[in-house]
């Protein structure tokens, strides 16, 4: 019986058909994957805003000048500073009645804010203003909010804030994700962020 | 006379480059899946700042990107005042309006709630134009934004 064996193609040149695919994918592609800062932008002003009554010393003044200088209730101060003075203000827990602040730990100075639901960030900024600057301010306040959230989420929970956002992507189970997502609802009731952002100003 | 062969004659044998397609192949696919086409050339400066406090933006479908900064060097006619650059083309301040409503419309309608407006605004921009922007963005209800930064130490950023 005679075999007869296909002639084999010659795969010589598969390897410069992939090179030149792999190098189509390399010039037209990027790697990186988009991260940052992210926040909500205030819905568009009403003609009449409601007229609200905020107790100064529930008000943290955070501003940026044009010459990019800090100043936090009216004192010049580092960036660095600015996430502790942050934690010191929304974590003080003034009030002492009913309403009072049970799981603060702060200082309770009743100059300082009430309440963390009540306690409002004010961030100004002047048009001259970089925003590398301005990127670093909002990093430092972000980063003052997750770190009380973070205090909460071990307390309650034995696990931290940024861990259950993290398990919350993870998660497959349907019980899972809700139960997760009530979790982080509570914790972010505890610490609301609230973060008011006037128009640019020019000068002062 | 096999004995008294030439010794100089004898070559080694030569390389087998079969497995060479697979080797590239590989590497092919690896790029095909942890890469994603770039859609937008830049004409700007875009330094982004860096920041720590970070969140990944994971669904590429849902994000409509923003860029500002100076022109680059290629394009120096325009001035070296900030620009905002949308879909590969200079844009004006008024025509952020469009480009939201444009993209809405390119998605379906159970996406629009989760769209996210990613500002890559290099640093060395004045706030006047972020601010600028911002307010445009309001306007027109795309109030989720992300400040588009890269991973490092605040303090960095000076």
């Amino acid at each position: 019986m005679t075999r007869r064996l296909a002639p084999s193609v010659n795969a010589g040149s598969m390897a410069d058909i992939a090179f030149l695919l792999l190098i189509f994918f390399l010039v037209s592609t990027k790697m990186e994957t988009d991260h940052g800062i992210t926040r909500k932008l205030p819905p568009p002003a009403d003609d009449d805003p409601a007229e609200t009554i905020i107790k100064e010393k529930n008000l943290f003044k955070v501003e940026l000048n044009q010459l990019n200088e800090l100043l936090v209730e009216g004192t010049v101060m580092e960036i660095s500073a600015l996430k502790d003075a942050t934690i010191a203000f929304l974590d003080n827990g003034g009030e002492s009645d009913g309403l009072a602040c049970d799981y603060c730990k702060g200082e309770g100075d009743v100059t300082s804010s009430d309440h963390p639901s009540k306690a409002i960030i004010s961030l100004i900024n002047s048009r001259e203003t970089n925003y590398a600057t301005y990127v670093a301010v909002q990093n430092e306040l972000v980063a003052a909010y997750i770190e009380l959230r973070n205090r909460e989420a071990k307390r309650l929970y034995g696990i931290s804030f940024i861990e259950m956002k993290k398990n919350l992507k993870g998660a497959r189970n349907l019980n899972d994700k809700e139960v997760l997502r009530e979790r982080i609802k509570k914790i972010q009731s505890l610490f609301p962020e609230k973060l008011s952002e006037a128009e640019p100003r020019n000068q002062y | 006379m096999s004995k008294f062969k030439n010794k100089k004659n004898t070559q080694l044998p030569e390389i087998s480059t079969a497995s060479l397609p697979d080797i590239v192949f590989m590497l092919l696919f690896f790029f095909m899946v942890a890469t994603v086409i770039r859609n937008n050339t830049l004409m700007i400066e875009n330094k982004l700042p860096v920041a720590d406090q970070i969140e990944k933006l994971d669904n590429k479908n849902l994000i409509m990107n923003v860029y500002a900064g100076k022109p680059s060097s290629r394009y120096k006619n325009i001035g070296s005042e900030a620009r905002i650059q949308l879909n590969d083309k200079f844009a004006d301040i008024r025509d952020i309006k469009a480009f939201v409503l444009a993209e809405r419309a390119s998605k379906t309608d159970a996406l629009l709630p989760f769209l996210i407006t990613s500002l890559k605004i290099d640093k060395n921009t004045k706030m006047g134009l972020v601010g600028d922007i911002k307010n445009e963005l309001r306007k027109v209800h795309a109030l989720k934004i992300n400040y588009a930064t890269k991973i490092g130490e605040a303090n960095d950023n000076f």
